[in-house]
Order: structure tokens, then sequence, then C-alpha cells
């Protein structure tokens, strides 16, 4: 054994050596428990920290949300709150006309609903899209394609922080798209003031940001889909534009749904990247419903936690649909994987 | 070449290119050059100075005035290449400026101050790295606290994610129990539950156990994942149940099934879920926003949001801080981008 | 010491019951080879014993003491595993020791006992190699080492040659029954092969739907088989089977009829069948002779031939549908189509009642 070899063992033995020497430990009393309780009560061992952990911070906030969203106050222990019934939702639902948010008592939550909505039907699109001709393009057979494909994955991982910010500062006055403008013979321009272009910024940043996870899934779907197809379609005289329609498209229709609702389901809680890059502003032109109900909650001064909570409830039942619908889509694939 | 060759001639066949061969390819330039250069970008712009900050049109690369010591001032001065009457340029030395017009000097002849508008001069300057963007904000900002309290919060979100979840996985794939069907569609069903849909009840009852405001609080809520536990349960079900009786006939009990059989052997599963949760750990923003108040306990992407969101923006160090947040998953992304994108491809999970 | 004793075992998953009030003596040093088709219950039966389920119903004891709830890792057992299980990510030497550190055998004797095994299994070369590296015989090996090693009271051992090829299973099969001889421990042996159970056991246990058809040994078993299902279950090709009618019925011998004029008087005391009754009549395949064609013998019809060099099997059928097979001590002569003569010797006839039970005894 080389002397590198050697240290490696043994640094990797000292590294081990404590959690080897704990498990030991914790060995002596679970024999013990499973003596007594049989392998029924080791399973509830095994079971309990992460249950413990589940219920505390995932089931009683799901629940005691619905007592929230029923009280008013500022106050977050739910003791100190009190009790008004459905008022939030009165509150919140109170509207002359649902598509003008000037005769609505909860304007701004309104206001939230429609600039999420638009968003969601622009960027679900513009995601799909671009995702599809890149998984398209990615599953020729192109030289390098798990380089090319890392490529369009590296903003997947960046924080939304970080995305905003990046984006922040490429439009910003002196940024670079400016620059591009500049030399292009334009007028440098303040984008992110502008209410138009703010929303094209939220919505492009967050396709840049997503569209390699979803490119991902949409070539796992194509690269299942057997090349013997094609070569069948090719010896049937069947145009390249007629074998996307009937063969690609078809074969790839569960994954390409499972990509719209997950996009859907995502796009709903947008918030993090467009919050660093806008702020929501200019104006309340970019603010969407999770930031609605994290400023509702916690941050403004009129801070409302029922409402906010109420507001969350209202955004629940739509991913309570659209996840419905994605398990709806999922088991209608595994019924035709099955099939085949 | 043979590569680009192959690349350019493939599926449409011939020795000629196919229209689709040609969009394909300005699709892929395109994207690399969309996908990287914001980040390229970043990174080039956090060595410029505030100065080169402010300037229009920008410059694509970073550079310093350059400075020389003049004979008769202490610090040294900042050279300008200045336009002469007769159209010639000359190099000078700042002394001073007084709104539009400066005191220059020249550096061979140190006496003789001349005054100069500030729009017939250009900085001298050559490519240098302000490297004090990087430097200053941890002597003058919490940026050091800031990381660590980072890297506490993924490091031991990530631990306590494996161990409980690979024992719930245990429990949920070689256990037969009452309510096993049920707690697993438990889990599953709230696979989908968003933080932004119990924000506020999930703030209170992290104050209600005392945790508001301290590092676990931002740690325990995130780490029982139903996807971690859904992905090692996927896995340990395909580690065969006789193994477990080899180890049961081998006088092992329980617990050390767990740790020495069905552990060792749920590994690739295990590093996959790893690597996910360092990342959402560490791009965790929203619910680290909510539950802490103290400047102190701040996450990376707290504190940077914060310092964003300044009047004052201080950009050279916002920049530099962001390519630090920015630096672990670039790691993760050149190192580990296999493993995530394969077990993306294979569970649907992000 | 390592007798094994079952009484009244049941074991049932619900409402579906696997195993009915099976009764077992194991003796000390015994091979006792448990034998059926697949979903019998053998290998639910043989868990129970390791202690890996419990039974429903019934009492297991070791050497006296009853060990029903007693679990695995106490009973002193060891087993051997179809897959083999052996652990992926362990050495071989650390798969043999890992039973022993887990009861804190000393360092030293650990050791001892993997170099005795191995040089008895002849698995010293890759004590240090993983497990996926070695090939399927030498998997096997290691997975009986892991046994060896513990000293166990018993050996279970589940199918553990099914995932072997066909020569290195004879081979291994032969080192297993020397591998008996030398440790004397009793060892249970399940598989659904009755060829290894024929060659390895001391004592063959026959089951069918969880149910105990047969004990005994295994030449018992092949010349006095106790029914139709055990009649053709031991034996290869399958004894044939001739439906056939009791004709009349003597003090000694019953005389039944069969198809294709055949007449045999079949030994049998004491028995019930009376003339006119449905039998069946059992022969051996390699029992049937060739006759010149006289008086008793039976007139075939050859459909297949398969000429295997010392011995020919014949395929026949009799009276038209009746098939019979027969493996004549000669080369292939017969060819498809072709009549044939069989004589079919009377002292080497088992006949069942109508419920498949024996009646001839020899």
């Amino acid at each position: 054994m080389t002397a590198v070899a050697t240290l490696k063992t043994w640094t990797g033995a000292a590294l081990a050596a404590p959690v080897v020497w704990l498990a030991s430990i914790v060995n002596v009393p679970l024999k013990w428990w499973q003596r007594a309780t049989g392998t029924g009560g080791m399973a509830a061992f095994f079971l309990a920290p992460n249950m413990a952990i589940f219920g505390i911070f995932v089931l009683v906030p799901l629940v005691i949300n619905f007592f929230y969203s029923a009280t008013s106050g500022t106050a977050y222990f739910l003791q100190d709150r009190t009790y008004v019934g459905l008022e939030q939702y009165q509150r919140l639902l109170d509207c002359g006309n649902y598509l003008d948010t000037a005769t609505c008592r909860e304007d701004l939550f309104w206001k939230a609903v429609h600039n999420t909505g638009l968003f969601v039907l622009v960027q679900v699109a513009l995601l799909t899209v671009v995702s599809m001709i890149t998984a398209l393009i990615l599953n020729r057979e192109i030289v390098g394609r798990s380089f090319w494909r890392a490529v369009f994955f590296f903003p997947v991982l960046l924080s939304p922080v970080v995305t905003g910010l990046i984006w922040r500062w490429i439009l910003q006055r002196q940024g670079l798209l400016n620059l591009i403008v500049h030399d292009l013979g334009g007028d440098p321009y303040n984008w992110l003031t502008d209410r138009f272009w703010a929303f094209t910024a939220a919505v492009s940043v967050s396709v840049w940001a997503h569209m390699g996870f979803y490119t991902l899934i949409l070539l796992a779907g194509l690269q299942a889909i057997p090349r013997d197809l094609y070569e069948a379609a090719e010896m049937d005289g069947t145009k390249p534009a007629r074998g996307f329609w009937r063969i690609t498209l078809p074969l790839l229709m569960p994954n390409l749904l499972v990509v719209i609702v997950l996009a859907l389901i995502r796009a709903v809680q947008i918030f993090d990247e467009v919050y660093v890059l806008t702020g929501g502003g200019p104006g309340t032109s970019t603010l969407y419903l999770t930031q609605y109900i994290y400023e509702i909650g916690f941050a403004s001064l009129l801070r409302n936690p029922g409402l906010a909570s109420a507001a969350s409830i209202l955004m629940g039942l739509v991913l309570v649909v659209l996840t419905l619908l994605q398990l709806q889509v999922g088991r209608r694939g595994e019924r035709k994987g099955a099939r085949e | 070449m043979s590569g680009v060759t192959t690349f350019l001639t493939r599926r449409r066949g011939g020795r000629f290119w196919h229209w689709t061969d040609i969009v394909s390819w300005l699709w892929l330039v395109g994207g690399l050059v969309i996908m990287f250069g914001p980040a390229v970008w970043l990174v080039g712009s956090s060595f410029k100075t505030p100065a080169q900050l402010a300037e229009f049109p920008p410059t694509i690369l970073p550079y310093v005035s350059q400075q020389a010591s003049v004979e008769g001032h202490d610090k040294p001065l900042t050279l300008y290449r200045v336009k002469q009457a007769d159209g010639s340029t000359k190099v000078m030395a700042e002394v001073r400026r007084i709104g539009i017009v400066a005191q220059m000097v020249d550096p061979k002849a140190p006496k003789d101050i001349i005054k100069v508008n500030i729009a017939d001069r250009q900085p001298v300057r050559e490519i240098g790295f302000a490297t004090g963007n990087y430097t200053e904000p941890f002597v003058h900002f919490d940026f050091m606290r800031y990381l660590r309290n980072s890297v506490f919060v993924t490091a031991m979100a990530t631990l306590i994610t494996l161990l409980t979840n690979s024992m719930a996985a245990f429990a949920l794939s070689k256990y037969k129990f009452r309510g096993r069907d049920l707690t697993m569609l438990l889990i599953v069903g709230t696979l989908m539950v968003p933080l932004s849909v119990i924000l506020v009840p999930l703030y209170s009852v992290v104050s209600a156990v005392g945790l508001l405001d301290s590092l676990w609080g931002v740690i325990l809520p995130t780490v029982a994942t139903p996807t971690g536990v859904f992905l090692l349960r996927q896995y340990m079900l395909t580690i065969p149940d006789e193994l477990l009786d080899a180890a049961r006939m081998d006088n092992a009990s329980e617990w050390q099934i767990y740790w020495r059989i069905v552990l060792p052997l749920a590994a690739p599963a295990l590093a996959v879920l790893a690597i996910f949760s360092v990342v959402w750990r560490w791009n965790d923003f929203l619910w680290p926003l909510v539950v802490l108040s103290r400047k102190e306990l701040y996450t990376l992407q707290v504190g940077l949001n914060t310092y964003a969101g300044q009047l004052n923006v201080q950009w050279h160090y916002i920049l530099a801080m962001t390519v630090v947040t920015m630096i672990p998953v670039v790691l993760v992304f050149v190192f580990l981008q296999r493993y995530i994108t394969s077990g993306i491809a294979g569970t649907g999970l992000k | 010491m390592g007798r094994i004793t079952l009484t009244n075992i049941d074991r049932a998953y619900g409402k579906v019951k696997i195993l009915h009030d099976i009764n077992l003596d194991v003796g000390d040093g015994e091979m006792l080879v448990l034998v059926g088709p697949s979903g019998c219950g053998k290998s639910t039966l043989l868990r129970l014993i390791a202690g890996l389920d419990r039974p429903t119903g019934g009492k297991i004891e070791i050497d006296g003491a009853d060990v029903t709830e007693v679990s695995a890792a106490q009973r002193g057992l060891a087993m051997v595993f179809q897959s083999y299980a052996l652990y992926p990510h362990m050495s071989v030497r650390q798969n043999l020791a890992f039973g022993l550190e887990n009861i804190r055998t000393p360092k030293a004797e650990i050791d001892q006992r993997i170099a005795e095994a191995a040089r008895m299994l002849e698995i010293a070369p890759y004590l240090d190699r993983r497990p996926g590296q070695l090939s399927g015989g030498q998997k096997q090996r290691v997975a009986i080492g892991r046994a060896v090693v513990r000293n166990p009271t018993a050996f279970l051992l589940d199918e553990p040659l099914s995932n072997l090829d066909a020569e290195l299973r004879i081979s291994t099969r032969a080192e297993l029954a020397a591998l008996h001889k030398r440790l004397a421990t009793t060892m249970i042996y399940v598989t659904h092969d009755q060829v290894e159970a024929m060659t390895l056991a001391d004592r063959i246990v026959v089951m069918r739907a969880g149910k105990v058809e047969q004990v005994g040994r295994p030449l018992d078993l092949y010349n006095a088989p106790a029914n139709l299902f055990v009649a053709g279950f031991i034996g290869a090709p399958r004894m044939n089977l001739l439906p056939v009618k009791v004709r009349s019925v003597g003090a000694n011998e019953v005389t039944v009829e069969g198809p294709g004029g055949l007449s045999a008087r079949v030994a049998a005391e004491g028995t019930a069948l009376k003339p006119g009754d449905n039998a069946t009549l059992g022969i051996r395949p390699h029992d049937i002779e060739l006759s010149d064609g006289g008086k008793g013998s039976l007139e075939a019809q050859v459909t297949l031939a398969e000429a295997l060099g010392p011995e020919t099997v014949v395929h026949a059928t009799i009276a038209g549908d009746n098939k019979l097979v027969a493996v004549l001590k000669r080369q292939g002569v017969e060819t498809q189509g072709a009549p044939l003569s069989l004589a079919l010797p009377p002292e080497r006839m088992h006949l069942f009642d109508s419920a498949g039970l024996r009646v001839a005894s020899h």
C-alpha cells in the first residue's frame, strides 16, 4: 500500500470511528427495545423521528391553517386571536367585478391573482415550447449531448436570489442589455421600471432558470421512443414533419402533460427570483400570490395573518386541483405504458 | 474536426447541411451564450471598481486605473491620457479635481500644474482585478457570519434529512405493519404541499416550539421531506429481503441490519438525496426570510437580498458576494451534475 | 446436538392456509430433504424452523427446548439462501465474520474459524474479494462457508443449488454430501428437484399444498410410493399410470384389467378393493421390458423414440389414447408409428385405489 492510500484509509477510519461508535452505542438500548416490542416496535422506532418532524412541521400547520383563516388580529398565537368565521374569505372575495381590481375590497389580492394568472399562462406556454425545442434538438444525434444537456441545466441549480441578482445587474441602467442596445445604436433604458418590460423580464428570467429541468424530463421521454419506429416510418416514406406530429408527439404526450402540470404548479407559487428581481414592482405590476401572502402575513404594516392564511388556502385549493390533475395524467401515462 | 463533421451530418444524412442542422446549431450555441453569459458577466463585473461599475457603456473586462508616484506628492496619483491643444495626447497625473476642471502635472516635470477640462482626458487603465470587492465584505459586513450560517444550515439539514428519511424509508420498505399504507399515503399526499400554502401556521408552530430566530427553526421544517422518503423507499425496495433474513440468521439486530446492511447498500440513492438536499438548503430563501429577523442569523441568501434591497446598493460588494454564494452550486454542477440529471430523469424530482 | 421436532405446525396468511398440521421429527445429524412442487409450502416451513417467520399454530422444539417464540438469532441455526444473500458491500472475509462479530466472538477465534472454513471449502484465494467479483459456484461456497463458521446446531438450506448450471450442480451436490458426512450436523434441505432429494437425503419429506404426503428413506419412497402424487413426483421419467378395473380380489393378490388387453395380477394383502372398482396401475418406465409378442404382452404404437446411447426412451400409446413411456436397455430400432410388444412385470407394478392411495405392497 502506498503512503497516500494508507493515509486515506487511516483518515477514513478516524472520521468514521465516532459515527460507528455512536451507532454501536445506540444498538444496546435498541436490542432491549426490539426484544420487548418485536419487529413491530422497531418499525415504530424507525418511523418515529421522521414522522414526528413531519407531523409537527407539515401536518399540524396544514390543519391549523384553517383555524387561522377563521380568525383576525395581528397575533401569531392561535389563543390570542379572535374567531371571525368566514369573514376573511368574505373580505378576499368581496368584489364588484372580478375582472376589475378597483372594485374589490382586497384589491391587492386580486391584483396578485390577475398578475399570477397572466404570468402562469405566458410563462408555462413559453417554458413548454422552449423546453420542447431544446429537448428535440438534444435528442438528435449530436456530438457531446451530455455537455449540451448540462449547458441548459446549469441555471436550474442557481439559487433564486442569485438568479434575481444576476438579471437585475444585467437589466439595470448601466447593464449588459443596455450595452447591447447602445452598440446597436439605441438609447439605454431602465427596463425594470417599465410595467411591460418588468413583466417580460419576470417571465423570461423564470423560463431561463427552470427550462433545463423540463428539458430533462422531455428528453428522457424522447429517448424512450424506440428508434425503429422512425426507421419504419422512413421505410414507409413518412416525411419528418409528419413523423413528428404522428409519432413523436403522441408518444411523448404523457411526459409533455407531466411537464405542463408541473410547470403550472410551480408557476402558481412563483416568488423568490421575481421578488429579488423586481420586488413586485414597478408599483404592483409583478406582485404575485406568494409575495402577497408573505407581505400580508409578515412584512407589511397592515399585517393580517388570518387574511394571508385564507389567501394561502385559496391558493392551496388551486394547487390541489392541479396535483389531482397530475396524478390523473401520471396514472394515464402508466396505464398506457402497461398496455404497450 | 471530425466531431464537428459528425455533428453536422447526422440524421438527415448526406454531405449537405439541412436547414434543421443550422437551426439546431444556432440554438445550441445561442443557448450556451444565454445560459452561461449572465454568470460570466457577473463574475467579470464582480472584479470591477465602483467607479467602473457606474460607467456607461460598460466594458467587458475589468480594468484598474494606473497610478504613479510623483515627486512632491505622498500618495500615488492616478494617470490620465490628456488631449493636448495640438491634438496629440500626453500622460499626466491628477493632483486634485475641482468641478469639471482637474489640476494635473506631468510626471516628468512635477512642478508645473496644468488645468485640464475633464472632458479632454481619459484614465490610463490596464486589465486588473478589484479583489477588494471580495475581501472587504468579510471584514466590514457580516458576510463571514452569513457564510457560516449557510454552511451550518446546509450541513445539519442534509445530515438530519439523510438519517431520518432513510430510517423512515427502511421501515416503510422492509416491514409489514398496520398503518403502513396509510403512512405512505400521508407522505405522498403532502408531497405537493408547498411552503407558501402553510407559511403562516408554520411560522406560528415554529414560534410556539421556541425556534423562532434560530437556525434550527430554519433547519427542522425542511428535513422531513416526503421526496427524500419516497426516493429512498423506492430504492430500498430493490434490496432483496433475503439479505435481511441472512443478517437476522447472523444474529444482527434490526438496528444493525439498518446500519450495516441497508444503509451501505442504499448509498447511491443517499448520495443523490444528499446532493439535492445540499442544493435545496443552500438555495432556500423564503423560509429563512420569514423565520430569521436577527441580522446575525441571516443565511447568505437572505443577507444578500437584504444588502441588495438597501437604498444605496453597493453593487461591487453585492456582485462579489453573489459569486461567492454561487460557488458551491457551481462545484456541484461541475462534479455531480451527472447524478442530478439522472436523478431527475428517473424520478422527476427537483 | 441438533434434534428438531415440529408438532402440529400451521401457518396461514389471513384466510389462506399455507401449512396444515405438519409433524416432523428430525434426528441429530440427519440430512432431511423437503421436496415438492413450487408453492407447496416447503420454503415457508424452512423459514418457520429458522425463526424468520412465526407459525400460527403448533410447536417447534430444538433439542427438546420450545423455541416457537424465540427469535432467529437465538436459535443457533444457520441458513444458506437460494440467492446466496451474500452482503454485496462486504468482502468474503467480512461476510464470514459478520455473524460471529454480532455474537462478540473473540477476534482470534473468528480468524481461526474463517481459516478453517476457507480451507475446507477452498475459498481461501478470494477471501478479500467482494461477492460481485465471484462466479456462481464460488458465491455458493461462500454462502455455505458463512453458515459453517457459525458452528450451528443445524443447517437450513433453501434450494442452494438452483442458481448453478447443470454441471456445477452435480459436482456441488456431491461436495455437499461429503460436507454433511464430515460435519455430521443436522441439515434440512429444501428443493423442488427430486434427483437432489434422492441423492442427498437420509430421509425425504414429500410435500404438496401445505401437507406432508410421505416421509421416508429415498429408496422406500421410490419402491413404495404411498400415493399417486409421490409415485409421480419421485423418479424420472415419471411413473406410467394406467386406468384399470378390478376383476377379482384374492387373498393376497388383485387381478386387474386395463386398456389394450392388459391383464395383471398384483400382490396385495387385506385390501378393501372389490371387483368392478376403478383403480390406477403404475409402472416405472425402467421396469418395462420388450416382449416377443406372446401371451400377456401389450401391443403399443411408437410415437417417438429418443436414443440416448445406453438406453432408448420410447414414447408409445396403447389402445389409442393411453400414453406410455418405456426406457429400453438397447439402441434404437423403434421408429415412429411402428408397433411394439411390451411386457409389464407384475412384481414391479404399483396399484392405487380410486382415492389415489397405494394398495399393493411388496
